[in-house]
């Protein structure tokens, strides 16, 4: 928690200035029973009228001053606790889009969300609150002694055992009841659990017709969450009685011991009714810092996992002198991708997903990639626009290692179609024009008619000006795929990386599709991996991967001759005159 | 990763009602002046009296936290008078002591007795607090696992259209947050508001036993805090509203932004996407501020009343204690009762707010409970075993939506033992016709028969368990791999499992797993790979035995290679039994006895492969247009 508030820095004076309007706003709270004292000691007693009426004046005037110091440090606490928020979230959401794909498989694309979002929002509101209240307290209970002090200072002797005896017992029972609050939160998560395995398995559940065991482990969830959660309010039951119990007696024996002092004369019945007075607020305070040991812990485990995400640095970074015309000479055509020995595997996994891949794609050609399932298809396409880099060996475009381009240089060299179709909130124009920002209304329609999208487009009431509502999901999966295809058409890149990204259109537009991209793509490079045999039986060059090697490349027909991995997989899906 | 992470995306229902709340109990509701825009509860009085009655069964506990709860108060706020009354003791003596009166002294046994008095009313007090509070956590907790329990068994009698129609996201806000809503609310709000309007008519009636003209100054400035209090509040709220928006806007561009982390970086995007962000945040930075500046402003204010209050009674107080009208312990008690004053005035106008949206809350949880059940089952049984597997449909019409139809009269014959392949685009209404056969929406009329019975007739229990599915999206839960094998049929054993596993060709894999299969499946079954899966729901079907089969797509993610054993596998179970298949592979449907082809909702073609070939429709079209990429191959190969 403490870490992130180095975010703080450029607010260091707002937070300075809270600081001081706070303690002038707990002195001015605090005068006023002095001054009440003075009234009753000298206008009271003395039976002076002019004299209360004189103090009653002055004690609006205070009055009125704190309120608007006070005013002032919620100005100025809300400034800087928004301003907080916006330096870390600005903070978090760069350093992010700075991450390889490697890092968003080590946290997670849901959890990074939670954490820019959520997260953040957790540890803005506990700022608030602690500038609003945390500040406030010690201030006060300073403030107070001092006021106490300069009253009486061996009646403070009351406080001095008062207030120890008060942070014990909110110790105590914090600390009792903290580990419950940490198993709610898990039984919680667990119920939730149950509850969506249960939503998204429904169809299972209900067709093995298990409804009555879900229900049990529901049942059984619930059961446990109600348990500790009564736990720990009956726990938290002992706080407020206590509380107000110690506090009450420490006002009777102020009375009491005051009582004594009074009659010994060394201090005036005005000074005891304001030392009741600042006993209650320093109680208070305390009281109130008291909350601050639930909130605290909940988001200093949000703190926790922000900055699990800013310590992580990106593991792809531009090297220096990338880019420079100098770096790795350019000894081929445009449009070459060349994988020399390339081994990879995943961070943290035991096998390589790749070892030892040589191939070589050049402009004008097809080449296709098959395979089995986790058989290093997709990692393949992976290394090429540097979503990851390979632990050995160099993936060269046009005759360059891919390190020594910027990624920028790189990628606007590629047009990738992925797997599973990512749109974007915006207009269908927007989302194709998203691979190139310039291109002209004609390229866009161009484009679409080459990805086979154009005729539901125009089926559409506003055509290409039709709206695609966030993640896409007012479009089917193979208009999804298609409005990505022509996502990169556009970009008239050097390279074309197709990945799977025809398995959900149907026979009939996934032939048209290809058909009309044959002549689009006559001086790009094209690498299409495919489950198909049939999408990539025409291809120029066939690579045939099992278990992250290489065990074929060549025609479909050599392959058949020489591939034993290949002709199982044609022969598990074509018949026998197909395949002839 | 910790759990946090998997916090459900709050949807539409569960975002910012109430404010965050923490846990504990007795702390007020919420800090004060953090009111978020209350949502409106439609129907507030019939959803709060259906509230109620969840209360029912702990009416004597609730009487008796009611009863504990106004004794404590009203102890508490005897206390100050009895305080003051000490103070006038001590004030009595002074006085008599300057006013030179022979042996003058302070009453000190008379405070003793005060004293102790006090003593006991506070620890009474305290202790009657306790027990409410722990009578309240029992009572609200326990009501809350009755809801709880109650909306999760209706779910199981909801129909799967329910389900089409909402986001799980939604579903699961209403039994989490809302439910959690309602919790907290019964927990400390309803005893904060009894607890705050005894004090409040406690403590005017005790101000008016000592002076009816303090009270007076200090009930003159009620009609200001209520002005304060309405201002801002109004005020707070249109700018929390806009904060809230801005904030939606910010969350939606970063899951978009990160879901789409590949795209974005693949075409360089980042730097826009930036861009955008810093945008958004600098609006939410604008509103933010706002909003938490003018709702900070509560509090200074109401405190700003509080002390001329305050101030008033100070001076008036002294003026009138000089006319000996009333005394110094009045003044000390009734400024102790003045700072107690303003906080149940603020206290309740924020727990109205925090009622409102628990009443909303339990509004979205009752719409839920009163959703239209599935049709009552009738009571025909039927055993798996004793089932033949004829399937008949009958003029069967469909529709999710009532003008749009998506099974138009359908009529189909299957004998026991036959394998039926249903092709076509999608959408075409393949999947539809699968849950009609599970009865997993009623169809509009026409008749589904198994073995000659009406599937209408049957307990759907019975049904359904005469399936085995296995399904595109594989579905396991967190738990061992023998649990999920086993979920096919209860009271499965050891040697059961091992077999079907080996079966689907699964065993294989799992032993090379650490922990074979005991290995635990974590949240999002990563932890095995796609075609892993599948074969573990291939293997959960293997071992229902089912009298009729359902493959929905079940290959499509895994590999070709791994397919030709599972197809074997599958031809093994389908061995006598009915099976339906779906499946965009033409290849794993070409030995089908039957090939429905669907197209938009009605099946166009029937037959076997040869026939359809034949015919030269939809269907030959279909499978020839797979094979003109294949034309160019060999005609590339040749060259």
């Amino acid at each position: 928690m403490l870490k992130l508030f180095r975010f703080l820095r450029p607010y260091r004076w707002g937070v300075a200035l809270v600081m001081a309007l706070v303690l002038l706003q707990s002195l001015s709270e605090l005068y006023l029973p002095t001054l009440m004292a003075d009234i009753v000691n000298k206008g009271v007693i003395g039976e002076n009228q002019g004299y209360i009426w004189k103090m009653g004046g002055f004690m609006l005037l205070v009055t009125l001053g704190g309120t608007a110091f006070s005013i002032l440090a919620s100005y100025y606490s809300s400034k800087v606790a928004s301003g907080f928020g916006l330096v870390v979230r600005g903070k978090v959401f760069s350093h992010v889009e700075n991450f390889s794909l490697q890092e968003f498989d080590k946290l997670g694309t849901a959890s990074l969300i939670t954490r820019t979002t959520n997260d953040i929002n957790q540890v803005q509101q506990v700022l608030i609150m602690m500038m609003r209240m945390m500040i406030m307290a010690p201030m006060m209970s300073i403030g107070g002694l001092i006021m106490a002090l300069s009253k009486d200072a061996k009646l403070t002797l009351v406080l001095a055992v008062a207030i120890p005896v008060l942070a014990l017992t909110i110790y105590l029972i914090v600390r009792k009841a903290m580990p419950h609050f940490k198993s709610i939160q898990k039984r919680l998560d667990k119920l939730n659990l149950v509850l969506r395995e249960g939503l998204t398995g429904i169809r299972v559940i209900r067709s093995f017709n298990r409804l009555e065991h879900e229900k049990k482990r529901f049942e059984a969830a619930n059961a446990e969450l109600t348990d500790t959660s009564i736990k720990v309010n009956q726990i938290m039951a002992f706080m407020m009685p206590l509380m107000m119990l110690i506090m009450n007696f420490v006002s009777l024996s102020i009375i009491w011991f005051g009582g004594i002092r009074i009659s010994h004369e060394h201090m005036q019945v005005g000074d005891l009714m304001a030392f009741l007075q600042y006993g209650m607020q320093i109680m208070f305070s305390l009281l109130m810092m008291s909350m601050m040991f639930v909130m605290v812990p909940r988001a200093s485990a949000s703190a926790v996992r922000i900055n699990e995400v800013l310590q992580q640095e990106a593991v792809i970074r531009d090297t220096d002198g990338a880019g420079r015309a100098g770096a790795g000479s350019l000894q081929s055509k445009r449009g070459t991708i060349e994988f020399a020995d390339v081994t990879f595997s995943y961070p943290g996994a035991e096998q390589p997903a790749l070892s030892g891949i040589s191939f070589k794609a050049n402009p004008g050609e097809i080449t296709a990639i098959i395979g089995g399932t986790g058989s290093g298809k997709s990692s393949i396409i992976n290394l090429i626009p540097r979503f990851y880099d390979a632990d050995s060996g160099s993936v060269r475009i046009d005759g360059r290692d891919v390190r020594d381009y910027t990624q920028e240089q790189l990628r606007a060299k590629i047009g990738l179609v992925p797997q599973k179709a990512v749109l974007f909130t915006g207009t269908i124009a927007d989302n194709i024009r998203f691979g190139r920002e310039d291109a002209s209304d004609d390229e866009v329609r161009h484009a679409a008619e080459i990805a086979q999208a154009s005729g539901f487009i125009e089926e559409m009431q506003e055509g290409f000006g039709s709206p695609i509502a966030q993640g896409g999901s007012n479009v089917s999966g193979g208009q999804k795929q298609r409005i990505s295809i022509a996502r990169a058409l556009v970009r008239k890149p050097d390279i074309y990386l197709f990945d799977d990204s025809f398995s959900a259109l149907d026979y009939k537009t996934d032939a048209k599709l290809r058909a009309a991209l044959r002549s689009e793509t006559t001086e790009a490079a094209v690498m299409i991996v495919a489950q198909r045999v049939s999408t990539i039986m025409d291809a120029d060059q066939i690579i045939v991967l099992d278990e992250g090697r290489v065990v074929g490349i060549g025609k479909h027909k050599e392959l058949l001759k020489s591939c034993e991995v290949y002709r199982e997989i044609v022969a598990s899906q074509l018949s026998e005159e197909e395949i002839a | 990763m910790s759990n946090h992470d998997n916090r459900p995306p709050g949807g539409p229902g569960g975002k910012g009602h109430g404010g965050p709340r923490g846990p504990g109990p007795g702390f007020g509701g919420g800090p004060p002046g953090m009111m978020m825009p209350g949502q409106k509860a439609k129907n507030f009085k019939g959803s709060f009296r259906r509230l109620l009655g969840y209360l029912r069964p702990y009416r004597f506990k609730l009487l008796a936290v009611l009863i504990t709860a106004i004794l404590s108060t009203v102890f508490s706020i005897f206390s100050p008078k009895i305080l003051g009354q000490a103070t006038d003791k001590l004030f009595d003596g002074i006085m008599a002591k300057i006013q030179g009166e022979a042996g003058a002294s302070i009453d000190f046994a008379g405070i003793w007795q005060i004293v102790v008095l006090l003593a006991g009313l506070y620890v009474v007090s305290s202790l009657f607090t306790y027990v409410q509070q722990f009578l309240m956590a029992g009572v609200a907790q326990r009501t809350v696992y009755h809801l709880r329990n109650e909306v999760n068994a209706k779910l199981n009698r909801l129909p799967l259209k329910f389900f089409d129609s909402k986001t799980h996201g939604e579903i699961l806000s209403r039994v989490v947050n809302d439910v959690d809503n309602i919790a907290n609310t019964l927990q400390q709000s309803l005893t904060q508001m009894i607890t705050s309007v005894v004090t409040l008519v406690g403590i005017i009636v005790m101000m008016l036993t000592i002076s009816p003209l303090l009270t007076l100054i200090l009930v003159l400035t009620l009609p200001l805090s209520f002005l304060v209090i309405k201002a801002i509040a109004g005020r707070s709220q249109t700018y929390f509203k806009n904060q809230q928006a801005e904030l939606g806007q910010l969350n939606g561009h970063v899951e978009e932004m990160y879901t789409g982390h590949a795209i974005v970086k693949a075409f360089g995007h980042e730097e826009k996407s930036k861009a955008k962000f810093n945008e958004i945040n600098d609006r939410l930075y604008q509103a933010g501020w706002r909003a938490q500046f003018v709702s900070g402003v509560m509090m200074p204010l109401m405190s700003f009343i509080g002390n001329i209050g305050y101030v008033a009674i100070s001076v008036v107080g002294g003026i009138l204690v000089t006319r000996q009208s009333i005394t110094v312990g009045d003044i000390q008690a009734f400024i102790q009762y003045a700072r107690q004053f303003t906080m149940p005035i603020t206290q309740t106008a924020n727990i109205a707010n925090i009622i409102q949206s628990t009443i909303a809350s339990a509004e979205r949880v009752f719409e839920l409970l009163d959703e239209p059940e599935e049709v009552p089952e009738q009571q025909g049984r039927l055993k798996s075993s004793e089932v033949h597997g004829d399937v008949r449909f009958r003029h069967v019409n469909f529709s999710y939506k009532e003008e749009e139809p998506l099974i138009d009269d359908l009529s189909i014959d299957v004998r026991s033992g036959q394998t039926i392949a249903i092709v076509g685009p999608t959408g075409a209404g393949k999947t539809t016709l699968v849950n009609l056969l599970m009865r997993f929406y009623e169809i509009n009329s026409g008749s589904i028969t198994i073995d000659g019975r009406d599937i209408a007739q049957l307990k759907r229990g019975d049904l359904r368990s005469l399936f085995g599915m296995v399904l595109q999206d594989t579905w396991l839960f967190n738990g061992t791999i023998r649990d999920n094998i086993a979920y096919g049929r209860e009271g499965a054993t050891e040697e059961d499992v091992v077999q079907a596993a080996k079966a689907a060709y699964a065993d294989h894999f799992i032993r090379t797993l650490p922990d074979g299969y005991d290995t635990v499946l974590n949240e999002e079954a990563s932890n095995i790979s796609q075609g892993q899966k599948q074969l573990l729901t291939i293997a959960r079907a293997i071992l229902a035995d089912p009298a009729i089969l359902i493959l929905d797509e079940a290959t499509s993610s895994v590999d070709t290679r791994t397919e030709i054993h599972i197809q074997q596998a599958m031809n093994r179970l389908m061995e006598g039994r009915t099976s339906f298949v779906i499946a965009h592979r033409l290849s794993t449907i070409r030995d089908a006895d039957l090939i429905l082809v669907m197209n938009k909702g009605t099946v166009i073609e029937q037959g076997t492969h040869a026939e359809l070939l034949s015919r030269g429709g939809f269907y030959a079209e279909l499978y020839n247009s797979q094979f003109t990429g294949g034309a160019a191959a060999s005609a590339a190969g040749a060259m």
